[in-house]
């Protein structure tokens, strides 16, 4: 009496599940396509300036800035402002991340919180968070807490954003098949609601950590002694044009890697979704 | 087992969906529900599930109200309805798991056996195909070994091949499970009513209230070709004509 099934079985064009279980076959190397036109324009730069035709109180050749960060890095000096701008930005992160999910899970969940919460959240996002810098440093002082507060507003509304429209947009449908099976309160919200606000979460996450980035920067030039925002107020002020492209060249390093680090784990909880992204990769 | 009395629906919005719907159930019945489109089957059907609150009569199951989702009946939605983060065997276990591991092992085995879908268990649902899909949704529903399921047009998404297959393996399941489960099952196919059923329920639209009650007293395994099968095909059709007149 099983032959129905079995005969479906056989017409079904998918590999059994041993293959899904298998790791992928490793993508072929495929040239960086991607790399060519920047490393084109370092070239051409690195000429001019060596020629001559660029003016290097202006803009100096690639190898002297790379010479410069090798040169902090040898005193130490290097790590220290690293260590300092990370630490800035992750605890900025946290506590931004953290406020911006448990509103956003309120608000996004409990309609009453909705309508209580986001009126206010929403017309304080549209303050440009810039604004909000002397006010903070009057409040806080101009050492630390008032930038990672800085940085934490900057990362809280995307990710607010991120939760809340996320569960809002939970599917319907999945939530009865929760319903049916007598899911409610916590095991609901564990079981449907968490996955399935995930996607949406991520990008939250990872658009925060932009913010967060940018808002470093912010609060490093307003006035700090150490981190990589310093140094380029630093250069500025000697003008050491060399030390200001470090910088940004290191800013631009550490957002490209915790950027992916969020990516990389986002991969990894989202290998479920059926989107375009997924299959192709 | 299962009592309808005087159902009535009336949504916020103040269209009345349903009005005095009275049906009864016995143990290890089929019954199907067909009707034009919009006449609040699938609101009765919800009703049932406890997923909709009748605005007024009851629902009686084994003589106990039923007012929100009851362990002992199943539900299987037009879609799958799978979550797409679970495996294919998450997903059947995904209603049982206040069991013990152990029985939730085997029984998630038994029905991925039934469905013929044992070599899928570690697929993801974009890995599988809709007919696939569907059969882990009845999966799903078996597994928790329902005494009601409720159908709501599980099989219209499908090619006529994949769901003639189906319709047959449901009544085999429903053949071979004891006790013998109780099926209400809403379809816009007549050919899919006959093959199942043993009574065919055809409502009336605006508001939906039942019109005629058709006990087919053909021989099972029914042949979709012999003419008796036909016979009765052209009388319900007729009653869901009638039904289009009367509008
Ligand atoms: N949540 C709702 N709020 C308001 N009206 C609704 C709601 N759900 C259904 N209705 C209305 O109730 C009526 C019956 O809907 P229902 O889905 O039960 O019809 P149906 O018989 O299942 O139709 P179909 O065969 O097309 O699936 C329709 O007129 C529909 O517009
Ligand atoms: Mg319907």
């Amino acid at each position: 009496m099983f032959f129905m099934a079995d005969s479906l079985t056989l017409t079904t064009p998918l590999p059994p599940a041993q293959a899904t279980n298998a790791p992928r076959p490793a993508r072929r190397w495929q040239w960086p396509l991607g790399a060519v036109l920047p490393l084109l324009l370092l070239g051409a730069w690195e000429v001019l300036a060596r020629v001559g035709a660029l003016p290097p109180n202006l803009l100096p050749a690639p190898t002297k800035v790379l010479a410069t960060i090798g040169v902090l890095a040898r005193t130490g000096e290097l790590w220290q402002h690293l260590g300092i701008t990370l630490g800035r930005v992750a605890l900025g992160f946290g506590l931004g991340g953290a406020l911006g999910t448990v509103l956003g899970a309120l608000t996004g969940y409990l309609p009453l919180m909705r309508r209580l919460l986001d009126p206010l959240l929403q017309g304080l996002r549209n303050i440009p968070s810039l604004a909000w810098v002397p006010l903070f440093i009057l409040w806080m002082g101009i050492y630390e807490t008032s930038k990672v507060v800085l940085i934490a507003v900057g990362v809280f509304f995307p990710v607010y954003l991120g939760v809340m429209s996320g569960i809002q947009n939970v599917d319907r449908k999945l939530v009865e098949v929760g319903r049916v099976y007598r899911l409610s309160g916590l095991a609901l919200v564990r079981r449907v609601f968490l996955p399935a606000t995930l996607p949406a979460y991520f990008v939250g996450l990872r658009n925060g950590l932009g913010l967060g980035w940018m808002f470093v920067v912010a609060a490093e030039i307003m006035g700090a002694n150490k981190g990589l925002g310093f140094l380029l107020i630093d250069g500025q002020m000697t003008g050491r044009p060399q030390t200001i492209l470090a910088s940004i060249l290191l800013f631009a390093v550490l957002g490209r890697c915790t950027d992916a680090l969020l990516t990389q784990l986002g991969r990894r909880l989202l290998r479920w979704q059926d989107t375009h992204g997924t299959n192709a990769s | 087992m299962l009592q309808l009395s005087h159902i009535g629906k009336q949504f916020d919005g103040g269209l009345v969906a349903l009005a005095n719907i009275c049906l009864h159930l016995q143990a290890g019945e089929i019954v199907t529900l067909v009707g034009a489109s919009g006449c609040g089957k699938s609101t009765l059907l919800r009703i049932v599930a406890g997923l909709e609150r009748p605005s007024t009569g009851r629902v009686l199951l084994e003589g106990e109200p039923l007012t929100a989702p009851h362990p002992a009946v199943g539900v299987i939605f037009q879609e799958p309805r799978l979550m797409p983060w679970l495996t294919v065997r998450d997903n059947v276990r995904f209603g049982i798991m206040h069991l013990p591991a152990a029985e939730q092992a085997s029984r998630t085995a038994a029905v991925l056996e039934r469905v013929g879908l044992t070599a899928f268990a570690e697929a993801l649902p974009r890995q599988l195909s809709g007919g696939m899909a569907q059969r882990v949704a009845i999966a799903r529903a078996l597994v928790a070994q329902p005494a009601l399921l409720l159908l709501d047009e599980p099989f219209s998404a499908l090619d006529p091949f994949t769901k003639t297959k189906l319709q047959d393996h449901l009544l085999d399941i429903w053949a071979d499970t004891r006790p013998t489960p109780t099926l209400l099952l809403v379809t816009h196919d007549v050919e899919e009513a006959l093959v199942l059923s043993d009574r065919v329920v055809v409502l009336h639209g605006h508001p939906g209230r039942i019109n005629q009650t058709l006990t087919i007293d053909l021989p099972r395994p029914r042949r979709r070709t012999c003419p008796e099968f036909q016979a009765w095909k052209q009388r319900v059709l007729d009653a869901l004509e009638t039904e289009v007149v009367g509008v």
